[in-house]
């Protein structure tokens, strides 16, 4: 019996594993047919799954965990897996990018990336995020925090919807962005900016979308949850495979309307960063797979939590204590042990530690976790045992 | 004493705000601002501090807005309607008509509720005929390409246009298929052997 199941996403690269799973059989297999619903912003996506007008969605990771926090609405939601490691990328107004002649947009020193950006702000330095609630935003806040040295008076990190993110670069609305593929490379092509940094160089390993379905819908029907957890890791895994990279930049471009060949620079990592068409790799730059990259580390969610709850006011203690609940790596255990997956033998890690790839305790004894450095060297313990 | 509310309507296309405005004059004598420009919505809704933000839910700048509710002042601050879960009846009415609301904390829901009701009539209507347009549209397609399909079997075979129009309809009729269907792969087949 085929169940069909109505699925969330914004149509981003990062949606790939959901696309690929309903385009490639991987649902099929499972006894699923997706309907899969593009969704306009991430609020009315949220809206939508809390409401059940669909059954899971892609997510933003910080989103279940600030619901959990009691920020942004009352809803609750679960993370059953990440669905992509990194894939994000920082970008300046050609304006700005002009009076950064010093710089080498080499992509991969977020430390000297920094240091040139500040140095070629005159007052204002506005960065539009894609929500409040998002990698991109803590990510870009962690940066220039940990540059150690003074930020403009004028800083300001505001929500612009990524499609208008051409304009309001144009117009000067706002300095600088950070967004998801294709959108960066959309406003390269367009010539409204330059691309300065890959989130990954930041934090090599940070969880970005999630697979989020509302609190206790997992537990309520597992059989459900675990063909669709299955689906969409086999989907990764495929995605995994450089040689299918091609078929999959068909595949996305058709559900994300933009051409196979923007779509297959951020899936290569080889990023055009300029108008003029120059070219950088930026390796890691968007993972789906390799190294339990779909293992939702209660460590990332800690990590998440633990920011949250600073900037809003919360005790960062407790918040990482409730945010760790919210990636149920136990539900990931239960659907993907049986169907072979290698699990790490711990749910939790301290974050930033891994500076080379590094064999880990796992079910199956092959797992090797990438390195997840931070770019200022910080480590985060949570604290957690196992 | 019920003074006036203060309502802002996020909409780009003028003839869907002067609709949703006219909708919303019905409702009581409310101070209702239209903003267009969609950059530094944030912003602009910040400065004007209105007690009720109206949009389409379709809009992705609805993510921009997501941000004043977590303004510092908490009673001044707009949440989002489905926050308040004192009438699910009317956030489901509301998501189904594609109207997303923020409302400041703390006001009544008897204020609201009038308001919220003329506004998800006018979206209704508004997707009554949007839907509609798509309709008339996509009948306007299918009809050129069936007369497209149609001209092509009258040049192959030497055959008249009900003779053409009767062969297609039965193709599509062996195949379980659509008349459009079936005439527009006939198009495309023809096309391909030009």
């Amino acid at each position: 019996m085929t169940v069909t199941l109505r699925l969330g996403f914004v149509p981003l690269v990062d949606a790939a594993p959901l696309i690929v799973a309903e385009a490639m059989g991987f649902a099929e297999e499972e006894g699923l047919a997706l309907d899969l619903v593009g969704a306009p912003s991430w609020s009315s996506l949220r809206d939508l799954l809390a409401v059940g007008q669909v059954a899971g969605a892609q997510m933003l990771a910080p989103v279940p965990v600030a619901l959990a926090l009691g920020l942004g609405g009352p809803a609750r939601f679960e993370v059953l897996s990440v669905l992509n490691l990194n894939g994000n990328a920082i970008g300046v107004s050609t304006a700005l990018a002009a009076r950064m002649q010093d710089h080498d947009f080499a992509l991969s020193d977020a430390r000297a990336a920094g240091l040139s950006l500040l140095a070629a702000v005159e007052q204002r330095l506005r960065i539009g995020v894609p929500f409040a609630f998002s990698m991109h935003n803590e990510l870009v806040r962690y940066w220039l925090e940990g540059l150690g040295v003074p930020l403009p008076q004028g800083l300001e990190i505001v929500t612009v919807p990524p499609p208008l993110m051409p304009d309001a670069l144009a117009t000067g609305e706002v300095d600088a962005f950070c967004v998801g593929e294709p959108r960066g490379s959309v406003a390269v092509d367009r010539g409204a900016g330059v691309l300065l940094l890959p989130t990954s160089a930041i934090w090599a390993a940070a969880p970005e979308k999630v697979l989020a379905v509302r609190a206790g819908w997992a537990e309520a029907d597992p059989d459900l949850a675990g063909r669709l957890i299955r689906a969409i890791w086999r989907a990764g895994r495929w995605l995994g495979q450089a040689a299918n990279l091609t078929v999959a930049g068909e595949v996305l471009a058709a559900r994300l309307g933009v051409s196979a060949e923007l779509i297959e620079r951020s899936l290569t990592g080889r990023l055009v960063i300029a108008a003029d068409g120059a070219e950088r790799f930026a390796p890691a730059f968007l993972r789906f797979d390799g190294g339990a990259a779909g293992f939702p580390w209660r460590s990332q969610a800690a990590w998440i939590g633990a920011r949250l709850g600073r900037r809003h006011g919360l005790n960062p203690l407790g918040a990482q204590v409730i945010a760790a609940e919210v990636f149920r790596s136990d539900i990931y255990r239960l659907h993907l042990g049986p169907a072979g997956a290698d699990l790490p033998a711990a749910s939790a890690k301290v974050e930033g530690s891994l500076l080379l790839p590094t064999p880990v305790a796992s079910s199956r004894g092959k797992l090797i976790l990438p390195p997840d450095q931070f770019y200022d060297a910080q480590v985060f313990d949570p604290g957690l045992a196992g | 004493m019920n003074r006036r509310l203060s309502i802002i309507v996020v909409e780009k296309d003028r003839d869907r705000a002067v609709m949703i405005v006219d909708g919303l004059r019905e409702a009581g004598d409310h101070d209702v601002l239209v903003i267009a420009d969609e950059l530094g919505l944030a912003r602009r809704i910040s400065e004007r501090n209105p007690d009720l933000v109206l949009i389409d839910a379709g809009n992705p700048s609805r993510d921009a807005i997501e941000e004043l509710t977590l303004a510092s002042a908490p009673l001044q601050r707009p949440v989002a309607m489905f926050v308040d879960e004192s009438d699910g009846a009317l956030t489901q009415a509301a998501i189904e008509a594609g109207v997303s609301a923020y409302v400041v904390a703390g006001l009544s829901a008897n204020r609201i509720k009038p308001v919220l009701d003329a506004a998800i009539a006018r979206f209704h209507l508004m997707q009554k005929m949007r839907v509609e347009l798509a309709e008339t549209r996509r009948a306007l397609e299918e009809r050129k390409v069936i007369d497209r399909a149609k001209g092509i079997v009258m040049r192959a075979k030497g055959i008249g246009e009900d003779e053409a129009y009767a062969l297609l309809r039965k193709a599509a009729m062996d195949q379980g298929r659509k008349l459009a269907e079936v005439a527009q792969a006939l198009v495309t087949a023809a096309e391909l052997l030009k």
